[in-house]
């Protein structure tokens, strides 16, 4: 029971300053289960993040219900994910009531032109973290960077561009890597042992 | 009855919308266009903006947004529900299949194209983030492109995190909202 507030009321605290996409989350993710409480590895929170991009739904949610689980079963992953929603749910809901012109109030623009630069700090330091261990030789680099271009300027190719999707990119690259770790494989054993 | 036909097509916008949060805008589009008394094409760019200086994906945004001016407060929750549940669902059942086979050769090598390829996305999302925050892209000169301010603050960011190793991420959010109203950002 303590544990299961324990989830509703951490992903409440990470709901409550998820801004700017659900990337943002993955260093006070870290912080939360992998160094304070270890539930989870940094490699499996990646893991999440990668299998959140071909599931549906949103990343942030997807994620939520991955620690949960891993941690409390069925009802971890609901009160994790039920946490993570609670603060914004408020949030809108006071929003829609009181003040549908928010997003123009002058400081709140400029907390926000401020939050973005940090989130930029905090979704490099996430990278870094995860670097080593996610691309440790050549042809995950290459994955990786052909994954950030297509991601980040795929929309500038005509025509093709509109279709590059990353749900297709995700696919293409984990079959991708079930190939090259095939073709590792099959040189060892040649080299090796002969059938 | 409202509440339920309010969880069913949020359901189906958590359904179909794969990746990030944003890639629920065109479903919501889809939705305005079909439940105009639900909330309009309008309301979603304004909420696009909103989410912006909101915290929380869009997608919950929306549906709050939009279950609180049809049916009320807890309008706002089924609705929000409704467009959670997809998720949850599949989630338990990836995991549970995940456990079973994480031994598994096939899964651990497609693991090993999977996570370069996360890293690949997320640095995608910071350069979304970076071209934002930190440039204006519009610009036409060179003394214009960069947004020093910003830059100024994302480094004295990153040597603080480095320093105060134990601050909290969080923290960090913090103290830039405060840089950013003191400071005029």
């Amino acid at each position: 029971m303590k544990e299961l507030f324990d989830l509703f009321f951490t992903f409440m605290k990470i709901g409550a300053v998820s801004f700017g996409g659900g990337y943002a989350m993955l260093p006070i993710l870290t912080r939360e289960f992998a160094e304070k409480r270890d539930w989870v590895t940094d490699t499996e929170l990646n893991d999440y993040f990668a299998i959140g991009q071909v599931t549906p739904g949103i990343i942030a949610v997807n994620v939520a219900t991955f620690i949960g689980n891993k941690r409390k079963g069925f009802i971890g992953g609901i009160m994790g994910t039920i946490g993570l929603v609670t603060v914004p749910v408020i949030i809108i809901t006071l929003i829609a009531a009181l003040l549908t012109n928010f997003a123009d109030i002058e400081i709140v623009k400029h907390a926000f032109s401020g939050i973005r630069v940090a989130v930029c700090v905090l979704i490099l330091s996430a990278i870094l973290k995860l670097w080593k261990k996610s691309v440790p030789d050549i042809p995950t680099l290459i994955i990786c960077l052909i994954l950030f271009g297509l991601s980040a300027f795929g929309g500038l190719i005509p025509v093709v561009g509109k279709f590059i999707s990353p749900v297709w990119m995700v696919i293409v690259a984990a079959v991708a890597g079930i190939i090259i770790q095939s073709i590792r494989t099959a040189r060892r054993t040649k080299g090796g042992n002969k059938q | 009855m409202i509440y339920l036909s309010l969880f069913f097509e949020f359901f189906k916008v958590g359904l179909f919308s794969v990746g990030g949060g944003l890639a629920t805008i065109p479903f919501l589009y889809d939705l305005a266009a079909r439940h105009p008394e639900w909330y309009t094409a309008q309301d979603v760019a304004d909420m696009v903006a909103i989410s912006e200086s909101t915290p929380g994906p869009i997608g919950v945004n929306m549906a709050t947004y939009a279950g609180f001016q049809t049916a009320g407060v807890f309008g706002g929750m089924v609705a929000t529900l409704g467009l959670i549940s997809p998720a949850i669902i599949i989630i338990f059942i990836v995991a549970k299949v995940l456990n079973a086979f994480k031994d598994n050769k096939l899964v651990q090598n497609a693991f090993y194209g999977l996570r370069p390829a996360s890293i690949g996305l997320i640095l995608a999302a910071l350069y979304g983030v970076v071209k934002i925050a930190l440039i204006n892209i519009e610009s036409t000169t060179i003394g214009g492109f960069f947004n020093y301010k910003a830059i100024i603050l994302a480094v004295c960011l990153f040597i603080i995190q480095k320093v105060f190793k134990k601050l909290h991420p969080i923290a960090l959010i913090g103290i830039a909202a405060v840089v950013g109203i003191i400071f005029r950002f």
